[in-house]
């Protein structure tokens, strides 16, 4: 429900990243890492994201959803694994105290840009 | 996990569907040049903004030694009489302080200015119809309070058991009302609301005697998701249970005060 302010979240940043001497630049695609347990639906965002990239330099651009799985670490007994149906119980030892490593995540990994043709100083 | 005759039709995330689902494989460099087109690395938290202003917030709070608590829920789960009664029992010995968020109307903070605590409302169609707090609106809210008169702030987030698990207001501690009309489910549905919660308040359970609620369940089902969080089964028009939930919230309140 709110992907449209991270949407534009996501263009301010993409906006801020464009090098300065890049005047022609056009965004190709925004690579992105969203976490399982993150409250966004993909679908929803890239819907957004065009609608706020409309006549910027990202108007266009892919949104490229990278997920990432929920991982976690037994404080208790040290065990690591990979978090399926939300259940945070240690599945070695049965202990509570269990650790996040990833799957919260919601970050712009790269940009990619095309610089059109002609806007670069003529090297003659 | 699916049933064999069932069949998912839509999953949450659907990165392994999308034209470019594969990892990226990144040099060490800021950048690197691909065919006709330039990667520029970012890595980036997209909330960046909202986290920065979080801190601020937490800042401010911790240098007035205000315990500040965000009170998460779906719509209709009791939050603002849960409220209401916390407050009546809390001050005049703590000073309070309310900030509800609600899409449309002041009908919430009318309710809660009955206790004498200052209420500020936000009503997020100025900001679009918002479906969750986010820090800045916070900040804006909390320059209407004399916070060195408060010790607990309270926030009430806007009805939804979605976004507002999303977003950092620079709260101490964050408590999520589920009311036993809303079914044994909602934990394992909104595992990230539950998972984010420090403590969760089971509501209306004055109603059990009408209902097939089935308390164990969700306690099972809160204790897969978040394993020893304080779980307080309260009714809010009975008072029953409010004492264990009141004296959590006092030590909450004691500790950022010793902080």
């Amino acid at each position: 429900m709110h992907e449209m302010g991270i949407a534009m979240d996501i263009l301010r940043i993409v906006q801020e990243s464009i090098p300065a001497e890049m005047t022609g630049a056009k965004v190709q695609r925004v690579n992105l890492k969203v976490g399982q347990l993150s409250a966004i639906v993909p679908d929803s965002l890239r819907f957004c994201f065009k609608v706020v990239a409309a006549d910027t330099v990202a108007d266009g651009a892919e949104l490229a959803v990278e997920e990432v799985p929920v991982e976690a670490r037994c404080n208790d007994c040290g065990h690591a694994w990979t978090i399926e149906d939300a259940v945070f119980v240690c599945p070695q030892c049965k202990g509570g105290r269990v650790e996040m490593l990833s799957g919260r995540e919601l970050d712009i990994v790269s940009i990619e840009l095309s610089e059109e043709e002609g806007k670069h100083a003529d090297p003659q | 996990m699916l049933t064999p005759n069932k069949t998912l039709i839509y999953r949450h995330h659907d990165g392994h569907k999308g034209p470019h689902s594969h990892p990226h494989p990144h040099g060490g460099g800021m950048e690197t040049q691909r065919s006709g087109s330039r990667e520029i690395k970012v890595v980036r938290r997209v909330l960046d903004a909202n986290d920065l202003m979080a801190a601020r917030n937490r800042e401010l709070f911790a240098a007035k030694k205000i315990f500040v608590l965000n009170v998460m829920s779906s719509p209709g789960s009791g939050k603002t009489t849960t409220l209401q009664k916390t407050l009546s029992h809390l001050m005049p010995g703590l000073r309070c302080a309310v900030i509800v968020g609600d899409i449309c109307t002041t009908i919430d903070a009318d309710r809660l200015a009955v206790s004498g605590a200052p209420v500020v409302q936000i009503n997020t169609d100025a900001f679009g119809g918002d479906c969750h707090l986010a820090a800045h609106v916070i900040e804006r809210a909390v320059a209407g309070i004399d916070l060195d008169a408060v010790d607990l702030l309270i926030v009430e987030n806007i009805g939804n058991l979605v976004c507002p698990a999303e977003f950092d207001i620079g709260e101490d501690k964050r408590v999520v009302v589920l009311s036993v009309t809303e079914g044994e489910d909602k934990p394992a549905k909104y595992p990230l609301m539950f998972r984010q919660c420090d403590a969760m308040l089971l509501n209306k359970i004055d109603l059990l005697p009408h209902l097939e609620y089935d308390v164990q369940a969700t306690l099972a089902s809160v204790a897969q998701i978040h394993p020893g969080m304080p779980v307080f089964q309260i009714s809010a028009k009975t008072e029953e249970g409010f004492e264990a939930w009141l004296a959590w919230l006092r030590t909450q309140v004691a500790e950022k005060q010793k902080s």
